[in-house]
């Protein structure tokens, strides 16, 4: 597709990412005396007024504890927290709201599969399956599982330019194999990964499969049935709702069988101080208060991506990601990491004899915010041969005119270093 | 470009980071490790003490122009002292840097020139990763130095 003539046969409803500015009141403000030229999406998207005033408005007006008390209060909370349940429940298509486990984010997700899921199922000498791209959050959790156990984390291996060896992924599981757990879209490389495929190979040989979507919630719709996943995981807070917010979506049939994660409040049927039985999922993971607001939040940033929708937010990012890439490789001396034919929302790139460091701090002068680090990536660094990257991610409020500020910057670094 | 980045990445800056001095392995003294976490900088610091005095301070590894300019510049300005005299240059370095933007500048040399980190504490890590792992060079105290 070359840049200003949109393929006309796969045009999405039109989609005015300049005014949807507007809806994001922190977009208006200036840093550093220059307009604010927000990419860092990756690590956390801005909020639409919608999600701020929602949870303002549950504060103000329907604040209670949910699931305990008669009170009319009491039973709006809990009407609104559960309508947030079904709302989730409908974004990712699953097949009950009872599927939807609210947690304090992806990480909490995945910490909560291995623990629960992970322990019940895994034993010494058996395999746990992640890829070369994984976030510390889809790393750690299963070594610390492997370590317990007495289990062996095995990795898919990738190419120089960020995609799978499914060739090698295939060849990883085995009888042993009690889980796959991959990422959905990589948060340092943007790569989207094959993920149906990834399930459909896990299947055959009777291996669930969980996917962390974090970074893949605010590009592209989710259908859970479709993709046949027994887990999805991702955090509110980088698709336009609150911090400390997140999902877990498990199957139903898994959940059932699984044990608690956390214990205390609101997980029980019935405690004596001999014997407690617990609540059915999706209560039995949800211990003590939840985040009610958070919740509430993430329904409203559903109910907005809604009414925009993902078709008109895809087309956008598609030809966003373009423009940037050709911009970008057009700087001297830039050198884009991460080159998969698929690719959403991420765009990191090293620049010859600047470390990201400097090139983010210089950024920051011009009002332009962007990571760099090693993404809590390091293995994926260290397969890359990278110390970091520069990182510049994109949201649906992101234009051309971004991209030209973050590589006009990208020039005066290129001279101060040149 | 703003004046605080002009202050951070003045020109003696821009030139040890593009030139790094004694950026070399020593064989046979002392060595330690630094690293930051954080942004992925590593560095080793080689030094050859004799009698108490620095004869000879080296490094290698990679990191920001501010931790690689600051590590070329510590090698040039401790040879020939004595390690009291090198930690006590350290405590004035990290007095500078620590200070509020603006205020008056110690004569410190050539190292004077990381005075501009005042205006970004967040680099002040980079300035002082490779002082933190001279240090442990000295005292000769085996794994590495962290920034966290």
């Amino acid at each position: 597709m070359s840049r200003g003539s949109p393929d006309s046969s796969r045009r999405a409803p039109v989609f005015d990412a300049a005014a949807s500015r507007q809806d994001f009141p922190l977009l208006q403000r200036r840093v550093h005396g220059k307009p604010l030229v927000y990419l860092d999406n990756a690590a956390t998207t801005q909020k639409p007024r919608v999600v701020v005033d929602r949870v303002t408005q549950y504060y103000v007006e329907e604040n209670a504890n949910v699931h305990r008390a008669v009170h009319w209060l009491s039973e709006r909370a809990t009407e609104a927290y559960e309508e947030a349940r079904a709302t989730v429940g409908r974004f990712l298509n699953a097949r009950q709201s009872g599927e939807i486990v609210f947690v304090r984010g992806a990480t909490e997700a995945i910490n909560l599969v291995a623990q629960t899921y992970g322990r019940s199922h895994v034993n010494r000498g058996d395999e746990i399956v992640i890829t070369a791209m994984e976030h510390h959050s889809n790393i750690v959790p299963w070594q610390i599982l492997c370590e317990e156990k007495g289990a062996r984390l095995r990795i898919v291996p990738m190419s120089d330019a960020g995609e799978l060896d499914l060739d090698a992924y295939e060849n990883l599981l085995n009888d042993r194999t009690r889980i796959v757990s991959v990422v959905h879209v990589s948060n340092a490389l943007g790569t989207v990964n094959p993920v149906e495929e990834i399930i459909r190979l896990a299947h055959r040989r009777g291996i669930p499969v969980l996917v962390d979507g974090a970074q893949a919630v605010a590009h592209t719709a989710v259908d859970v049935q479709r993709l046949g996943c027994e887990f999805y995981a991702f955090s509110g807070h980088k698709m336009f709702g609150p911090t400390g917010v997140g999902v877990l979506y498990g199957v139903s049939s898994l959940l059932d069988a699984m044990p608690p994660y956390q214990s205390g409040g609101d997980m029980i049927s019935s405690v004596t101080f001999e014997r407690t039985l617990y609540a059915a999922p999706p209560q039995r993971f949800e211990a003590g208060t939840p985040h009610i607001a958070g919740a509430i939040g993430l329904a409203a940033a559903i109910g907005y991506l809604g009414a925009i929708g993902f078709d008109a937010i895809a087309s956008h990012e598609r030809e966003l990601i373009e423009y940037a890439t050709h911009a970008l490789t057009r700087v001297p001396g830039v050198r884009l990491i991460g080159t998969a034919a698929e690719k959403a929302g991420v765009l990191s790139f090293v620049l010859d004899g600047v470390h990201p460091h400097d090139i983010g701090t210089m950024l920051d002068r011009e009002g332009v915010a962007i990571r760099a680090g090693h993404h809590c990536c390091q293995p994926l660094m260290d397969r890359l041969g990278l110390p970091a990257t520069a990182r510049a991610s994109l949201a649906l409020y992101n234009t051309r005119e971004d991209i030209d500020a973050l590589v006009a910057a990208l020039r005066t670094v290129r001279e101060l270093f040149g | 470009m703003t004046s605080d980045l002009e202050a951070l990445y003045r020109d003696v800056i821009i030139d040890h980071n593009k030139r790094p001095r004694n950026f070399r392995t020593l064989e046979g003294g002392r060595k330690a490790e630094g690293s930051n976490p954080l942004c992925g900088d590593r560095l080793t610091v080689y030094l050859r003490i004799e009698n108490g005095t620095i004869e000879e301070a080296a490094f290698q590894g990679f990191g920001c122009a501010i931790a690689m300019a600051s590590a070329s510049l510590m090698t040039e300005s401790v040879k020939g002292k004595t390690v009291a005299a090198a930690e006590a240059l350290f405590d004035r370095l990290r007095q500078m840097i620590a200070a509020p933007a603006g205020a008056p500048v110690d004569d410190l040399g050539e190292l004077s020139a990381l005075a501009g980190v005042q205006q970004f504490p967040v680099r002040a890590k980079c300035a002082t990763l490779p002082w933190q792992t001279l240090r442990a060079a000295a005292a000769a105290r085996a794994g590495t130095v962290s920034t966290e």
